[in-house]
């Protein structure tokens, strides 16, 4: 089927592919459902885009390629609501908060998106403990940023 | 809304299968324990709101990504 995207004009996307969000996520509870295609080629961020509402759309990351020691448990009532029978089923994404200048994005790590890639149910995941925000610096620190960048 | 009274120990049910318990009371802070099923999701309010939020301001983003993320 063709949908209409933010970013990517319009897509053709497989239907097999669409995630199913049973009651949205936390703010947008009509929102069921989503497909992840990447952003760019390097397939570093990925677009979390409503197949509902083409203005709807979030870039997301894999949080582990950004932060090294990021882990929360997943509840049983999570575990139960998505089917999940093996960890290896699971794909967890961040969804960030894009700003201009990009070293200012933030990445809500307070509430994941666990995805049970077998039967692509999905859910935003609120933990309850403190140890994430909800605005975390996507880059620890603008200088560091740019040491790395070679400047 | 529904306003009780509830000392320390005492508790107040919630339909069939959630138990609401006064653990402690300090100054403003009260601790509560709660029995629920697993499927029942329980969150502290401003969290959510707050994940509301921030959700809201991730849609907001109107230019391109791909050139932000590229950008030196």
């Amino acid at each position: 089927m063709n949908i209409q995207t933010k970013y990517h004009g319009e897509l053709t996307i497989d239907e097999k592919n669409i995630v199913i969000f049973e009651k949205g996520i936390p703010g947008f509870p009509d929102e069921n459902r989503f497909v992840f295609f990447p952003l760019m080629d390097d397939e570093l961020y990925t677009v979390m885009q409503s197949v509902q509402t083409p203005n709807i759309a979030f870039v997301v990351i894999i949080p582990f390629l950004f932060f090294n020691n990021y882990e929360f448990d997943l509840e049983d009532g999570i575990v139960q609501q998505l089917d999940i029978e093996r960890p290896d089923d699971v794909q967890i994404y961040t969804i960030l908060t894009l700003r201009d200048p990009f070293d200012q994005t933030t990445a809500n790590l307070q509430a994941p998106i666990v995805i049970n890639r077998k039967n692509k149910k999905g859910k935003q995941v609120i933990l309850n403990s403190d140890a994430y925000s909800t605005r975390q610096r996507l880059f620890p620190s603008p200088k560091l940023l740019k040491g790395g960048a070679g400047c | 809304m529904l306003i009780l009274s509830r000392k320390t120990g005492e508790a107040i049910q919630i339909g069939d299968d959630i138990e609401i318990r006064i653990v402690s009371v300090k100054g403003d802070q009260v601790k509560l324990g709660i029995d629920a099923p697993k499927h029942v999701e329980i969150y502290r309010k401003e969290i959510v709101d707050e994940i509301q939020k921030e959700n809201q301001q991730a849609t907001i983003f109107s230019g391109n990504p791909a050139d932000l993320v590229k950008k030196p």
